[in-house]
């Protein structure tokens, strides 16, 4: 564990920074959390909609237990106190977008406690692990939303995401940096992503952080802290940490006080801004919703939260290290992303490789053979060059990869087994994204197969050497170098087909 | 015509079924009766043509077999439940043109039992107050007169005070109404008719307006225990769409009511008898004491030491939930909005809230909204949950030495108009017979005991079990087969 | 609890109601008198008491996740003051 160097530095020295942030993410379900209606993105305005949702006279809520469940999996995910005995509060206030006049939330007692992450600060290095911890998770409902620019005096309201459902996740105030803060969003979306219970989509509101930032000298008292609202990527939380750091120090050295307040962030601007409209004094008057009553989970319940959570990116990655003998970097790249470490189980079943995950609570693994080991470790690199180049440059997500696991391991198979030579490989490759089509047929039908056959390799060697008698003579009284030029010529005259290894090695019987 | 009217909801009933009345007849005998007691202000909404489909329906039902539990009886409505395309208020101006596109889950359960609508029923504004002197259509006047000669005006009690008034006066053979802290219980009383407020849980509330959620029941109102217990059936049943519904089997409480109580204790609770309470209260409870000793029933002597905090606690927690569920009433969605020539969306809320809603429903929002606001939610609110669950306990461990509660009703009968108005807390006493057994949700009825020195009526309320309907059924009837209670307002409107 | 003039003024702002300089002087002592009767709580022993979170011992059930609703738009909109375009309209927030 690594303590952060971040500082900024003010006038009168420097200033550490003491970040927490709560993050907003939509539980991924069909219908809202107290009603029916669908909570599918980008639908008419107030189409999805329930009378519950409008809060028409005498409505009542009721839990979608997929919510709930959802919550749970994702404390368990973050090694989290579940709590079975929790409770909905309501949170009084007024605006446009909440109909209820209340949010139905929970305050005094949320469904998941303490809990912690681990974050890497470096990729490639073990030792910049550090621990974030987690405060609480607790289950809300999303409010509906404004639109400011449709008419000249009104604001009109869509109440289509009012009743979504989402979890609070607030960590402690553990981050010292903005690197830090940013590799926390990250890991926790890959979290959340691997369990399923939000698609971590940023662009469309399904994860947003309210970022609490204050500063102090190292080491030295809490100082006042802010709240910055809604900020909705991880490029837009390091900026607003870092200019509301920043602010703060000025502030600070220049007299002032920070004053505990809520904020804004601007995205055009880079800047946070005071929600001065809003600051009168707020008084949720919190209390227990009484049209609900308390949460309690039942052991069944609990036991098939956890036995359905899948291998986690962490345990993934300690896997593939350990028993796979993955590099540390390739083993994070690989498991970051659910939907990569989907694509190279796949590729790893199709090459027949076997890794089983760990026991819970065994911690050691045990390593795949040394045969499995290799083909691992060509897959993924492979994967993490070819695959990862080429979607790259078709502008490709790996979940529309037009080339398939199963076509892959073929094509990693057909090079391993010397069919074709690395060249011949990416040649094929190239096809195959081009037209979708299978490996063994590409390489049969385009005549593409590598050719090891020695008399035939034998007889362009020697046509090579005979048209070439100046550059023989030259290559035998020391001009080592021009080992190359006859390597390409034999390899041009079989139109590449022929495997390098053998051209390599009759060439040097036939020059010595 | 007259006869029609005395018919209650089983004559009814049992009358469509043999043939010996039609539906149609009898709804417009009540359509009739309810345009003549308009003076009573008891409907805001007339629906004749929704009873009358309904009594057609009915009479088509007789001739091909196929009649339900309510074929052919006409119901009043309390205006606090949705019903699909009725103007519906709750009695107050900020839900003025309200017409739901829904109906509550308890009238939609009434009109597929074959019922049919005869209106909507006024009633104190969000179901706020012992007078309906709070609704925004008027105070509903009760039949009654005293028989002092005067004409002083009297409260049919609230809020289901047009409820009350309709069946009293013969407008509607029964009627729906609604008990958070008295409200079925009371009016009952103060009009001479009988209502069952069941326990917590046995009707939905989805559709219905709510006032403070914990506590909020609907249950029936009629001439008679027979006639409450037919309706409470129809109006019960396990709802999905309410959290708080039990999901329970409705029983046959009609079928098996029987006012034998032998082998039932009635416990009497000392702390029930309080100073100031008029004289003849005390007489007409060791009156209904000695109705149902005749009944079987062995009488003892519990107590409920918790019993005056119950009112104070009430007046904590049914204003904090209030102060939340009336939030909705913001002018965005429905309802009346009163916008301001300068000013945003906040001066819309505020000016909407303040013109909308009426002095009592503000009072109760204030003060619900302190004792939840910040650094006093310890000390009021929470600490009113803690002492309600000291109320329940005092219950749960009288239910140790008896089945059921004997107690009056409420401390008075019915009051003039404008009487109690100027001080709320004279005003709110009037439930303090009837809060503890809401903040514990238990079955509660209220059936006519007899008369004070007026002639006006008063009512005994029997408590029971959670869950434990029919026994407060059968000691309620146990007291109306014996009490003689034949009293009946005279016909003025 | 005495109840003042500025304490009405914040409460009723909390609650979104206008109230006019005579209504504030009427309601101060309402309130005041009102409170004032239910501190009496405050004399009940309550250790070891919980709060009351249940009526009636019952559990929570749960919904199944299933979309069963939506699709309603002018039933959603048909009770509104003033609705345009597929919206509720209310009269311009500048945040
Ligand atoms: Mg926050
Ligand atoms: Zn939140």
């Amino acid at each position: 564990m690594t303590d952060s160097t971040y500082r900024i530095h003010g006038a009168t020295g420097e200033w550490e920074v003491v970040i927490g942030l709560e993050v907003h993410a939509q539980i991924s379900t069909r219908a809202k959390l107290f009603s029916g209606a669908s909570t599918e993105f980008g639908a008419e305005p107030n189409s999805q909609v329930s009378l519950v949702d409008a809060a028409m006279p005498g409505m009542l809520p009721v839990p979608n237990r997929e919510c709930i469940r959802q919550a749970v999996r994702t404390g368990m995910a973050l090694e989290a106190r579940i709590n079975p005995w929790s409770r909905f509060d309501r949170k009084n206030y007024f605006y446009a977008d909440l109909p209820q006049g209340y949010q139905i939330s929970q305050l005094y007692h949320p469904i998941v406690g303490e809990g912690e992450i681990e974050i890497l600060l470096d990729d490639k290095d073990e030792g910049s692990a550090k621990t974030v911890g987690i405060e609480r998770i607790h289950i809300e409902q999303d409010a509906g939303k404004l639109m400011h620019d449709q008419h000249p005096s009104f604001s009109y309201v869509d109440l289509n995401r009012s009743g979504v459902a989402l979890m609070e996740i607030v960590s402690k105030p553990d981050m010292r940096s903005p690197e830090e803060a940013g590799a926390y969003v990250r890991k926790l979306r890959s979290i959340l992503r691997y369990v399923g219970s939000c698609d971590g989509n940023m662009e469309q509101g399904s994860m947003r952080a309210d970022v609490n930032v204050s500063v102090r000298k190292p080491g030295g008292e809490l100082g006042t802290r802010t709240e910055t609202k809604n900020v909705n990527s991880v490029r837009f939380i390091m900026a607003a940490i870092e200019y509301e750091a920043n602010r703060q120090v000025d502030v600070l050295e220049g007299g002032g006080k920070i004053v505990q307040e809520t904020r804004l962030f601007d995205p055009d601007k880079i800047e946070t801004r005071s929600l001065r409209s809003k600051e009168e004094a707020h008084d949720y008057r919190y209390f227990p919703d009484p049209d609900l009553l308390p949460v309690e989970l039942s052991d069944d319940f609990l036991i098939e939260c956890r036995s359905s959570l899948p291998e986690l990116p962490d345990a993934k990655r300690r896997r593939y290290e350990n028993s796979l003998g993955l590099s540390p970097y390739n083993a994070t790249v690989l498991t970051a992303e659910v939907e990569t470490a989907r694509w190279f189980e796949a590729l790893l079943a199709g090459l027949g490789v076997t890794s089983a995950p760990a026991e819970p609570g065994a911690g050691a693994w045990t390593p795949a053979s040394a045969e499995d080991q290799d083909k691992a470790k060509r897959a993924a690199n492979w994967l993490l060059s070819d695959l990862f180049g080429a979607l790259n440059r078709l502008g490709r997500s790996i979940e529309d990869s037009p080339v398939s696991p199963a076509q892959a391991a073929e094509l990693l198979g057909l090079v391993a087994d010397g069919t074709l030579s690395g060249t011949l490989g990416k040649q094929v490759f190239e096809i195959m994204l081009e037209t979708g089509g299978d490996p063994a047929k590409i390489v049969e039908e385009r005549g593409l197969k590598q050719t090891s056959d020695t008399g035939a390799i034998e007889k362009v060697i020697a046509e090579v050497l005979a048209a070439n008698p100046d550059k023989v003579a030259e290559y035998r009284s020391g001009k080592d170098k021009l080992f190359g030029f006859f390597v390409g010529q034999t390899m041009r005259a079989m139109a590449g087909k022929g495997n390098p290894q053998v051209i390599n090695d009759l060439l040097k019987k036939a020059l010595a | 015509m007259t006869g029609l009217t005395d018919l209650g909801i089983a004559a009814i009933r049992d009358g469509v079924a043999d043939g010996s009345v039609s539906a149609r007849e009898v709804a417009e005998a009540y359509i009739a009766a309810v345009e003549a007691g308009r003076p009573l202000n008891a409907f805001t909404v007339e629906t004749p043509e929704h009873a009358l489909a309904a009594a057609d329906t009915a009479d088509a039902a007789r001739a091909s077999g196929e009649l339900k539990p309510l074929s052919g009886v006409p119901l009043g409505i309390k205006d606090l439940f949705a019903t699909e395309g009725v103007d519906t208020t709750a009695g107050s101006r900020i839900l003025s043109g309200f017409k739901p596109r829904y109906e509550s889950t308890v009238s939609g359960k009434l009109f597929a039992a074959g019922a049919g609508m005869l209106g909507k029923l006024n009633m104190d504004e969000f179901a706020m107050g012992s007078s309906n002197e709070t609704s925004a259509w008027g105070p509903v006047l009760s039949p009654w007169r005293r028989k002092d000669g005067g004409n002083a005006a009297l409260t049919p009690g609230g809020s289901s005070g047009g409820s009350a008034s309709a069946v009293s006066a013969r407008l509607a053979p029964g009627v729906t109404g609604t008990d958070t802290g008295g409200s079925i219980r009371q009016p009952a009383a103060f009009t001479g008719i009988s209502g069952i407020k069941p326990t917590y849980g046995r009707c939905s509330r989805w559709g219905i307006v709510a006032f403070a959620s914990s506590l909020d029941q609907a249950g029936p109102m009629a001439r008679d225990v027979r006639d409450c217990a037919i309706l409470l059936e129809a109006m019960a049943g396990f709802d999905p769409k309410d959290s708080t519904s039990l999901d329970l089997p409705v029983p046959n409480w009609e079928a098996a009511l029987s006012s034998d109580l032998r082998g039932k204790k009635v416990g009497i609770p000392r702390e029930y008898r309080i100073d100031g309470v008029p004289e003849e209260i005390g007489r007409v409870w060791d009156h209904g004491i000695a109705l149902l000793k005749d009944a079987g029933a062995e009488i003892v002597e519990v107590s409920l030491p918790h019993t005056k905090y119950a009112l104070p606690t009430y007046y904590i927690i049914a204003p904090a939930e209030a102060s939340s569920n009336l939030a909705r009433y913001d002018g965005v969605r429905y309802g009346r909005r009163v916008q301001p020539e300068q000013g945003g969306l906040t001066e819309m809320y505020e000016a909407t809230r303040a013109e909308g809603f009426g002095a009592e429903v503000k009072r109760r929002i204030m003060i619900g909204t302190y004792v939840l606001s910040a650094g006093f939610y310890d000390a009021y609110f929470n600490q009113a949950q803690k002492v309600r669950a000291l109320i329940a306990r005092d219950f749960d461990q009288a239910w140790a030495s008896c089945d059921l509660l004997l107690t009056p009703t409420a401390p008075s009968a019915a009051f003039g108009l404008g009487e109690k108005m100027a001080d709320p807390i004279a005003m709110y006493l009037n439930d303090v017979f009837a809060v503890p057994a809401s903040l514990a949700g238990l079955p509660a009825m209220s059936v006519p005991g007899g008369v004070d020195g007026q002639g006006l009526p008063l009512g005994l309320q029997i408590i029971g079990r959670p869950l434990d309907e029919q026994s407060v059924l059968d000691a309620g009837l146990a007291i109306e087969e014996r009490s003689g209670f034949t009293a009946r307002a005279e016909r003025w409107w | 609890m005495s109840v003042d003039a500025a304490t009405v003024r914040h409460i009723a702002r909390l609650a979104r109601i206008a109230v006019s300089d005579a209504e504030v002087e009427a309601l101060a002592p309402e309130l005041s008198n009102i409170l004032g009767w239910v501190e009496q709580l405050a004399e009940v022993d309550v250790s070891g008491v919980e709060p009351m979170t249940a009526v009636i011992p019952n559990i929570l059930r749960l919904r199944d996740d299933v979309v069963t609703d939506g699709g309603i738009r002018e039933d959603v909109l048909a009770n509104a003051p003033v609705a345009e375009h597929g919206f509720f309209a209310v009269p311009k927030v500048i945040e």
